[in-house]
């Protein structure tokens, strides 16, 4: 299995606050790998950083081998790295299928077309419909999104992810307020897509995280201080101390 | 009832074909005004209504359109497409390396940026004698190509209801193109854009430029109506006016900016005639912003609210 993703003593510091402390983890197509740790611990920070939302302080970053550290976001977006946020960030006046569609065009932008219609996108329109199907959101693709329940919302996030087509998924509490069918939905949804994706899952429902993971990294402060398969990560004295707490 | 709706621009400027030679001077010449003032306001509505890019800077453009009408017409009119591609040339030029500079910035510093850099323009015209200082210059001959004179009054009106369609045109074909949907995606949620893949601040650099030779045309029709130019045509309060029409038209329709454009033309017009409102036209810029305050207040979405609350479907554009 190949690195697909790797970073490498990746460093934010905001002043004196030392935000993501030279984390080192990687990610493989095929596996699902957590990142989990207190609220504060860097995890949104480093999701940030990866793709590349905010810039390093320090550290590397490498996608399939090519160094992608000092790439905009939107070229990291392009070269396949897709993420999602942790507060909903749709276009609420927009229908559900024009947001996926919006995300699609990003890799099939032709600004300078003017005379083709942007609704009638072939290209776009495929990629849009495919992320609805696999995120269960086709019946409600004319919904204007921000008229959609919460967790409709938050599997649009996702749909707008998977519809710019990426490789790497960084997905930032995909599962935050969903209830529990919804939450089943989308883990069936991370199973089938990683596959084909390298997957990087911040998450706090615990339950999900240790029914989907592969991997599992720990923060604290900003810092690593574990990383093992579900099982090692359960029993890791470490871990146990600093995160799940001394009386589990 | 749809398909009339979306017919009516262009119902509009065949009306305006026909009338044309019905209208006597006064009407004719108001009706040059509104429509070159509606070109002016489209192209603000580029930046603010389908981007999202509040502007206080855009005479800037219309008035560098406007001075470069007059320069480069010379001493023999000059040839008008050559004149033409020069105002709008340079107006999308200063557009550009302003632009380059002030999208670095958001929000209220954008706003203080492109007026600032707006002042800058208005000063190098006011303070120094390329342009012939506060006094501005004349025009000695309007420029012409072939039979299309701009001397000839009758030509000027169908040159600019002419240059008034297309940049109607143009603006409709960018709303519904890829470009104008990436566009209106930076107006809602441009950190979304940039996560998606979507280079912003090309695009939002694009727009600016478009825009700005927009102004410019607009502004290479000003200079030829009037056969003179001076720096008030870039001074902020021009700016601020522009501004107001499309407010008052109603932001994120193309068809607000036109409405504005004539709402603020006929309102300033009305409110400064003597033999309507007496001894108040002597202070029409006190009951204008009185009445402008009024229809903001009671028309958030602008006039092109009301013909939404008449025909919900009608106003989609």
């Amino acid at each position: 299995m190949s690195r697909f993703l790797q970073v490498e003593g990746l460093t934010r510091r905001f002043g004196g606050l030392v935000a993501v402390n030279a984390v080192t983890l990687d990610l493989h197509v095929g596996e699902v790998h957590a990142v989990i740790g207190t609220n504060g611990a860097g995890k949104s920070t480093l999701i940030n950083m990866l793709s590349g939302e905010i810039a390093a302080s320090a550290g590397r970053v490498t996608l399939e081998g090519e160094d992608i550290t000092a790439r905009s976001q939107p070229r990291r977006a392009l070269d396949g790295v897709g993420r999602s946020y942790q507060r909903t960030t749709i276009f609420p006046e927009f229908t559900v299928l024009e947001n996926c569609r919006l995300a699609a065009q990003a890799a099939h932008p032709r600004p300078w077309a003017l005379w083709e219609s942007s609704r009638g996108c072939a290209t776009s329109n495929a990629a849009a419909q495919a992320a609805l199907d696999a995120t269960g959101l086709r019946s409600e693709a004319e919904r204007i999104a921000g008229t959609l329940s919460h967790g409709a919302k938050r599997q649009l996030e996702v749909a707008m992810c998977l519809a710019t087509r990426p490789r790497v998924l960084l997905l930032d509490e995909p599962l935050a307020g969903m209830g529990a069918e919804e939450t089943d939905r989308m883990l069936g949804l991370l199973a089938q897509l990683k596959a084909s994706h390298a997957i990087l899952l911040v998450e706090h429902d615990m339950d999900a995280v240790f029914r989907i993971a592969d991997r599992i990294t720990v923060m604290v402060n900003g810092a690593v201080i574990a990383t093992g398969d579900p099982a090692a990560i359960r029993t890791n004295p470490d871990v146990r101390t600093a995160y799940l707490g001394e009386e589990h | 009832m749809k398909s009339l709706s979306s017919l009516l621009p262009l119902l509009c400027a065949v009306a305006l074909a026909i009338a044309g030679p019905m209208l006597g001077g006064y009407l004719s010449d108001l009706v040059v005004k509104v429509m070159i003032l509606s070109i002016f306001a489209l192209s603000l509505e580029l930046l603010v209504g389908m981007t999202g890019l509040v502007s206080l800077g855009h005479a800037a453009f219309y008035g560098i359109g406007a001075y470069a009408t007059v320069l480069a017409s010379g001493k023999d009119g000059g040839n008008l497409l050559v004149v033409l591609a020069l105002s709008m040339g340079a107006a999308a030029l200063y557009a550009l390396v302003t632009g380059a500079l002030s999208l670095r910035t958001r929000g209220v510093y954008f706003i203080m940026v492109t007026l600032a850099f707006a002042q800058m323009a208005f000063f190098v015209f006011h303070d120094t004698p390329v342009g012939g200082g506060s006094d501005g210059i004349y025009m000695y001959i309007r420029p012409a190509i072939g039979p299309i004179d701009l001397e000839n009054r009758t030509v000027l009106f169908y040159v600019v209801l002419a240059a008034l369609a297309a940049t109607y045109g143009l603006l409709a074909l960018i709303r519904r193109s890829r470009f104008g949907a990436a566009l209106a995606g930076i107006r809602v949620n441009e950190q979304r854009m940039r996560a998606m893949g979507f280079p912003t601040y090309a695009y939002k650099l694009a727009a600016f430029v478009v825009a700005g030779a927009l102004a410019g045309l607009a502004g290479c029709l000003v200079a030829s109506r009037d056969g003179v130019v001076n720096p008030e045509l870039l001074a902020w309060h021009n700016s601020g006016e522009v501004l107001l029409m499309i407010i008052l038209g109603g932001l994120g329709h193309l068809r607000g900016a036109v409405l504005g454009a004539v709402a603020f033309t006929l309102l300033k017009e009305l409110l400064s005639t003597h033999a309507l409102v007496g001894p108040l036209a002597d202070h029409w810029q006190l009951s204008l912003g009185i009445v402008i305050i009024v229809f903001v207040a009671l028309l958030p979405k602008g006039l092109i609210g009301i013909a939404q609350r008449v025909s919900p479907q009608g106003a989609a554009r």
